[in-house]
């Protein structure tokens, strides 16, 4: 079975004061930690245990410049056999249509079986990248698939639902399947391993096969701000023990549950 | 102008969403809502009644292929409507769901115009729509105009209007049509799956304490459990926590797992992204940990501690227990 998985390389948000360039639209990604897009991990460790399974070849395919090589890196490490880069400078703050674009170019006339993605990135959260996808190659998509199992030419998945719910559906392959975080416990990958990785190629395509004109791509980002900040949290401050004895009346008093 | 509004139901009733979605609708063309119904045969009717007033026209479409919830029969089925339509609509509404998600962007696919995901507020400015979404795990704000183009599609994050969704006094026209969609999609729905139901309830408990990726591994648990137990609390999580396979699905709370309202919610090392969020966000106190003061958590906190749940959380049980003799 010919397997590819998308990866994205993402700065990582979680603790760091984020500042926005001067054009008020991008975001200064400069000094930031960047790493593998988290749904990207589920969708790599996904397609590594597929191929265990079925057999087959694993292609990782990036869209990003040569500083987003280290989660290409990360995903020959963990057992794709070959890596694909794609960028071209005209793709820097491109919109979902224009990244759907590139990953179209990048996969070119190979046929895959089964094409994995993260359902959505950590950045910008579209959710559009595999779908997308799926229809500019003509074949079939669903999203948001938090379990799968390939069954000879079709794939058996679940889709997560609101409320613990969740629906199976039946795909058949060829197919892209965008993966919800959770679908597995995706392995520890050693700076070792990582490090061996470097001696494995990667395949730089540069954008020259990439149609950007799409009428779907007429998204203008206007602005990137702060958010509006409400009243917010009223603040407790001092030692942990100090901030204890706050919360312990605040308990008492309006919580009523002490 | 019109906008049309697809309406989303699951097993007979409407979403709470749809509701919302027809006001957003209205809002941007004043009132020249279509609503969009694609159901299964013998289903329609009863959906459009919930209908009736909340739109000026509403399109039936009732097809077998819609009995259960296909992305893709959707997308077909809306490509053919929105070409074919005398009066093409401007903008084409959906919730950004688990369905949405799944048949929006195969729908801007197909139809190959701009599209936008996950908005929480929209506006019509002369013939643009501009759509505000939340970025960066909920730190920045984004404003993106979808300009030039006949037609777009825009989903929304449900409960993001403020507002109670106003109900129209026109009465609904009720226009059956179809589609023809091909007899393979491709793809077939072939069940439901109901979580198992687990031994705790966490939308049933009065203190919920609550630990999010800031947890940082499985044996740390210990600390959120020491401080349940001091308060008589339950521990309940974000889902970085179940993903991890830290505890069990049954205590995520989330738009994927379950909505609380506890009296007190105690919220250790999350950093609030909108999917928790929504799921927890009308508890009666919110109390929150976390090492980064600009975490979105802190705005929907009614009281915030910037600082290390490793030393906050032990010693707010060393002080319960004290209180409590």
């Amino acid at each position: 079975m010919k397997i590819a998985v998308f990866v994205k390389h993402v700065p990582d948000v979680a603790e760091a004061d984020l500042e926005v360039a001067a054009d008020g639209r991008t975001l200064k990604g400069a000094g930031l930690p960047f790493e593998m897009n988290e749904w990207d991990r589920f969708a790599l460790e996904e397609a590594v245990l597929i191929k265990d399974e079925v057999g087959g070849d694993l292609t990782a395919f990036l869209i990003g410049d040569e500083a987003a090589e280290e989660s290409l890196r990360r995903c020959l490490a963990v057992g794709a056999d070959r890596a694909v880069r794609l960028w071209d400078e005209a793709l820097s703050g491109a919109n979902p249509f224009e990244i759907a674009a590139a990953m179209r170019g990048a996969v070119g006339d190979d046929n895959y079986d089964l094409i994995l993605c993260g359902a959505q990135s950590s950045d910008y959260g579209y959710g559009m990248g595999g779908p997308l996808l799926a229809e500019a190659l003509g074949i079939n998509s669903v999203a948001l698939v938090n379990k799968m199992k390939v069954e000879g030419s079709k794939v058996l998945v679940t889709r997560e639902l609101e409320g613990g719910w969740g629906e199976e559906v039946e795909v058949n392959l060829p197919a892209v399947i965008s993966i919800q975080t959770g679908i597995n416990e995706p392995r520890y990958v050693s700076i070792l391993g990582i490090k061996k990785a470097r001696k494995k190629p990667i395949d730089v395509l540069d954008g020259a096969g990439v149609d950007l004109s799409s009428e779907g791509g007429k998204l203008v980002v206007e602005s990137l701000q702060a958010p509006p900040l409400g009243e917010g949290a009223e603040f407790l401050e001092g030692s942990p023990e100090e901030v204890a004895e706050r919360c312990l009346a605040l308990l008492k008093e309006a919580g009523g549950v002490l | 102008m019109s906008v049309w509004v697809v309406c989303e139901h699951r097993n007979g009733a409407l979403r709470e969403v749809t509701y919302e979605l027809l006001a957003h609708g209205a809002a941007l063309c004043m009132g020249a809502v279509t609503a969009v119904i694609l159901a299964g045969p013998g289903e329609g009717e009863a959906l459009a009644a919930l209908i009736n007033g909340k739109a000026e026209r509403t399109l039936l479409v009732e097809d077998p292929s819609m009995s259960a919830f296909n992305g893709t029969a959707q997308a077909l089925a809306l490509a053919s409507l929105a070409e074919g339509a005398q009066e093409p609509p401007k903008a084409i509404l959906g919730a950004h769901s688990a369905a949405g998600m799944d048949w929006a962007p195969t729908l801007a696919g197909k139809l190959s115009c701009p599209a936008v995901t996950d908005a929480v507020a929209l506006s019509m400015e002369g013939d643009s729509l501009t759509a505000t979404r939340v970025v960066y795990g909920g730190k920045l704000q984004s404003k993106i105009k979808l300009g030039g183009a006949k037609m777009v599609i825009a989903t929304i994050r449900p409960g993001s209007l403020e507002d109670e969704p106003k109900a129209a006094s026109v009465e609904t026209s009720i226009e059956a049509t179809s589609v023809s969609l091909p007899s393979e999609l491709g793809k077939r729905f072939i069940a439901w799956v109901e979580e198992a139901a687990g031994d705790v309830d966490i939308s049933q408990a009065d203190i919920l304490v609550s630990v999010g990726r800031g947890i940082q591994d499985k044996e740390n648990i210990d600390v959120a459990e020491a401080l349940a137990e001091a308060l008589g609390a339950t521990v309940s999580c974000s889902r970085p926590v179940v993903d991890m396979n830290w505890l069990p699905k049954e205590r995520q709370v989330g738009i994927s797992g379950k909505t609380v309202k506890p009296k007190v919610y105690i919220a250790l090392g999350i950093s609030g992204a909108f999917q928790h969020a929504t799921a927890m966000k009308d508890s009666a106190m919110i109390i929150a940990v976390n090492k980064d003061p600009k975490a979105p958590i802190f705005q929907i906190a009614h009281y915030g501690i910037v600082g290390d749940l490793f030393k906050v959380a032990p010693a707010l049980t060393a002080a319960v227990r004290a209180a409590k003799g």
